[in-house]
């Protein structure tokens, strides 16, 4: 075998593996390595330890309970909104929805808001690298509304086109701008608070997609100045079913109920209702309980970790996977190829080597990655292939990994 | 486990050099269907002549699997009749494929089937729904 030189120092994983009970097996006789927690993240111990706690000892449904077990079941449901809350820099609790994940939480816009203030020939900026989640609950809109739909070009290195964002601001004096704050494809961060700065400077209202960002890097919805931000449990250690829709308090206030029912209400007669205040105006029927407590958990244990220790963890494991992966000549990274300004998700080709065949053969040296358009099929289009590979490390990632995804590309290279 | 249990050379012989690729100018049946999973799309054209298949061409992009179940069962269709084009199985092809096929990439190895039965042959979703 070739000697190869170290190419960096050893990335340690920043989280203890061990709390990762997942992540000490083995596939097929290999050690699993996971490189795909763009799409949903492993969970600590103490996540999934929160929640049996709660089945175990604790539950009863929240709300309406006057006996301990209910009381006690709201309490740490309310509890969780408060960590929640100051997690991301929310001015208060209130302004906390539970949803079941991101994308919930942008339909709820779009079904809410935009329902009452998007009318015909109004314009909705987005931009060509987003999930599919933050572009269908548009279209739907646009058909009801008459709505138009506009998107920020992406360039061919990868990034989004800020001139032409700037410009397209401008232009078209949009009502709403949504845009994702890490691309989940390109890996791409976009200057988010700049460009929140110019569209309301236009008047535009901006919703923000954190499913990848909130993750991996400090989030301060007050520094940004976002209007909304909606973001998933499941993609930063806590479970799935679980996610968060953060609004401006004023504009929750005006915007009408999404789903009716149970908890959302304030009184309801035959004919009429009133609503509940907030944030449970927006939650309607039993909620996912032990979910919230378990994002709660998920959240304190990045508390613990830091987020900005989380945010170089990350850094360095992009950046050492993009260097190593340019070591390979038939590999192509879609995204930029430097690590400025960009996240840990890697996306690639490689010649000759469908992303589902290399998938397919990483994953017989126990490696998880994901091929596919990953829900981003406007933006394969914009870059003309099918689909990419995708590589995504977390916290618990190490550069041994990232060696041992580079040798099994290798050979699967090798076999076509 | 070795790699080649799935990816062994006859697979890759039809990826490499596709038997009954390319479009027929004017096919008596056509169809195009993709998997939503992976965006890998498989058109057909098909010719008949006296009641036979005389022509059959695939055209499509996508991973090694789908592109060898394509070129295996356009081989498999030359000569045949609609009626025994029916009798062609997702058995077959998997068969064909190789038994170390997961559920993930079943998808890939029975889109170029579903492009025979559903889009050529007419049949209707249901028969694809079947628990076997
Ligand atoms: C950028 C981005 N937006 C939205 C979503 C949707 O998240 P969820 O499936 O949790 O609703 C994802 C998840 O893949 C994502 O990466």
């Amino acid at each position: 075998m070739a000697v190869r030189k170290v190419s960096a120092a050893h990335i340690a994983s920043l989280a203890p593996r061990e709390d990762f009970p997942i992540l000490a097996q083995t596939i097929r006789g290999v050690p699993l390595v996971f490189l795909d927690s763009a799409a949903s993240s492993q969970k600590p111990h103490e996540v999934i330890d929160a929640m049996s706690r709660y089945y175990e000892t604790s539950h009863a449904n929240v709300h309406r309970g006057a006996y301990f077990l209910s009381e006690q079941a709201s309490a740490s449901y309310e509890n969780a909104r408060i960590t929640i809350a100051k997690f991301i820099h929310a001015r208060s609790a209130k302004e906390i929805i539970y949803t079941r994940n991101t994308t919930e939480g942008l339909n709820l816009i779009a079904q809410t808001w935009g329902l009452q203030n998007i009318h015909s020939g109004d314009v909705i900026l987005l931009t060509e690298m987003e999930h599919h989640s933050n572009i269908v609950p548009w279209q739907m809109l646009a058909q009801r509304s008459g709505a138009k739909l506009v998107y920020t070009p992406v360039t061919d290195e990868g990034r989004l086109d800020i001139e032409a964002y700037y410009r397209l601001v401008c232009e078209h004096a949009p009502k709403l701008i949504s845009f994702s704050l890490m691309s989940n494809v390109l890996g791409v961060i976009p200057p988010a608070k700049e460009m929140i700065a110019a569209a309301h400077s236009a008047g535009a209202v901006v919703l923000c997609d954190g499913a990848q960002f909130t993750a991996h890097y400090p989030t301060d919805v007050r520094d940004l100045d976002c209007d909304f931000l909606a973001f998933s449990g499941h993609k930063m250690l806590g479970p799935t079913g679980i996610g968060v829709l953060y609004g401006k308090r004023a504009l929750l206030e005006e915007m009408p109920p999404f789903l009716g029912g149970g908890d959302m209400i304030h009184e309801v007669h035959l004919q009429s209702f009133s609503t509940a205040e907030l944030p449970w105006k927006f939650e309607a029927g039993t909620p996912a309980i032990a979910e919230v407590i378990g994002l709660e958990a998920a959240i304190l244990y990045l508390q613990r970790l830091q987020m900005t220790r989380v945010a170089e963890h990350d850094h360095a494991i992009t950046k050492y996977a993009l260097n190593r992966l340019s070591e390979l000549p038939w590999a192509h990274v879609i995204g930029p190829a430097s690590a400025e300004d960009r996240g840990a998700a890697i996306s690639f080709t490689i010649d000759g080597l469908h992303p589902h065949d290399a998938a397919t053969l990483l994953d017989r040296d126990g490696i998880a990655v994901r091929a596919g358009h990953h829900c981003a099929q406007p933006l394969m289009e914009r870059f003309n292939i099918p689909a990419t590979a995708r590589a995504s490390g977390y916290v618990y990632t190490t550069s041994n990994e990232i060696d041992a995804l580079i040798e099994s590309l290798k050979k699967a290279h090798a076999v076509f | 486990m070795a790699i080649d249990d799935l990816y062994r050379e006859y697979i890759l012989e039809h990826y490499r050099s596709p038997h009954n690729k390319g479009d027929l100018l004017q096919p008596d049946k056509y169809a195009a269907y993709s998997n939503p999973l992976c965006g890998d799309r498989i058109q057909m054209g098909v010719q008949f002549q006296d009641g036979k298949v005389a022509d059959v061409r695939f055209n499509g992009n996508g991973c090694a699997i789908s592109q060898a179940a394509a070129s295996i069962l356009t081989d498999m269709m030359l000569g045949k009749t609609p009626e025994e084009l029916r009798q062609i199985s997702r058995d077959d092809i998997l068969e064909m494929i190789g038994p170390d096929i997961g559920p993930a990439r079943q998808k890939c190895a029975l889109l170029s089937l579903d492009v025979l039965r559903k889009g050529i042959l007419g049949e209707p979703e249901a028969e694809d729904e079947e628990l076997d």
